[in-house]
């Protein structure tokens, strides 16, 4: 079944009034023709709509790269820190605005490779923001440097002969750090994407989406791709699996494939209660 | 036969957001589109079927099917 049949069925909120979230006079925004980041960040807004949250209540940080240009476009709360150091940041906001929703997105050099230590940080810590990294496997904003998900052999600006370096697995690294949600999606599967990011932003704790999407100007011309949808549709729906039907696939089909939907999820304490209720309230004696 | 029936869906395509990196295009299960010079454009309006393909994988925020 297509996703457009999905969407008929589940009557999702396509047509949808993206201007109501958006800083219509910042568009066309500066992404490259086909680049996934634009894909994401609509289904982002529809998820925010969908959890009904007011926009004077989110903040959106990010760091530098393409990715994080999001928060220009978007009429929330928004803050363009540092790159690597979008963590650090809305660590900050979480801290002073406990009922603040913060977003922070990310791109995958931002978040694993400079910011790699505020990252595992944050997911140790289990506070309470939900962490979007966009991972399109290249540094876009400099001119298509290899990322620390650039898979083996492929070529950058920074690998002429291919890749040597092993690629990260965002999703294993935050599960292992600490973070209490973990899920994959893709720019591809849109719909799908807006339900994971929907629970994202419900969980209480750090919750981390790394979403697969396409970067067609360096990655893609780089790589042999033949244009976007030809990304898209070898990347993120050839190259990945949903969690339900992982389980039924025999192991050799799911070889060299990224599993996609909501990875990890547990029930642990939240930072920022643990420092108002034995940190703060031992040091007032109340 | 029926032909009262069928209403045409209105495809509003902002031709200022437009990059013309044609995934709407590609992901139309019924071709209604083409891109025209730099821009998209319908080209075959009555084969639309609503399934809203293009407005959710368009990047720009430049297409959508409203009914």
């Amino acid at each position: 079944m297509s996703e457009g049949t999905v969407a008929k069925k589940q009557k999702l909120s396509v047509p949808f009034d993206y201007d109501k979230y958006l800083r219509p006079k910042k568009l066309p925004h500066i992404w490259c023709p086909g680049c996934g980041h634009g894909i994401v960040l609509k289904a982002l807004l529809r998820a925010i709509e969908a959890s009904g949250l007011n926009k004077d209540d989110i903040c959106m940080v990010s760091g530098i790269g393409c990715s994080s240009r999001t928060p220009g476009y978007v009429d929330f709360n928004t803050m363009h820190s540092l790159h690597g150091r979008a963590f650090a940041f809305a660590t900050g906001i979480k801290f002073a605005k406990p009922n603040m929703k913060v977003i922070v997105i990310t791109g995958d050099g931002d978040a694993l490779a400079i910011g790699g230590n505020h990252f595992i940080h944050t997911c140790r810590r289990n506070i309470d923001l939900t962490v979007l990294v966009y991972t399109n496997a290249i540094y876009g904003m400099t001119g298509g440097q290899y990322s620390p998900t650039t898979p083996l052999g492929d070529i950058a600006t920074t690998s002429r002969y291919g890749n040597i370096e092993p690629p990260f697995d965002a999703c294993k690294m935050a599960e292992a750090a600490g973070a209490s949600f973990v899920a994959r999606g893709t720019a591809y599967h849109t719909l799908e994407l807006e339900k994971t990011i929907l629970e994202a932003i419900k969980h209480k704790g750090t919750s981390v989406v790394d979403i697969i999407d396409a970067c067609p100007t360096y990655y893609g011309r780089m790589n042999k791709y033949k244009s976007a949808t030809h990304m898209m549709e070898v990347i993120e729906k050839d190259g990945t699996v949903s969690v339900k039907q992982a389980d039924k696939l025999p192991p050799e089909k799911l070889e060299g494939k990224l599993l996609r939907g909501v990875l990890y999820k547990t029930d642990r304490p939240e930072y920022c209660e643990q420092y108002a209720t034995q940190v703060m309230g031992k040091a007032t004696g109340k | 036969m029926g032909e009262a029936a069928l209403k045409l869906p209105n495809i509003r395509i902002n031709e200022k957001l437009c990059k013309g990196c044609s995934i709407c295009v590609d992901f139309c299960p019924t071709n209604v589109l083409e891109i025209k010079g730099t821009v998209v454009a319908v080209k075959d309006l009555a084969a639309c079927t609503r399934c809203q393909l293009c407005d959710l994988r368009c990047p720009d925020f430049a297409i959508s099917v409203i009914d």
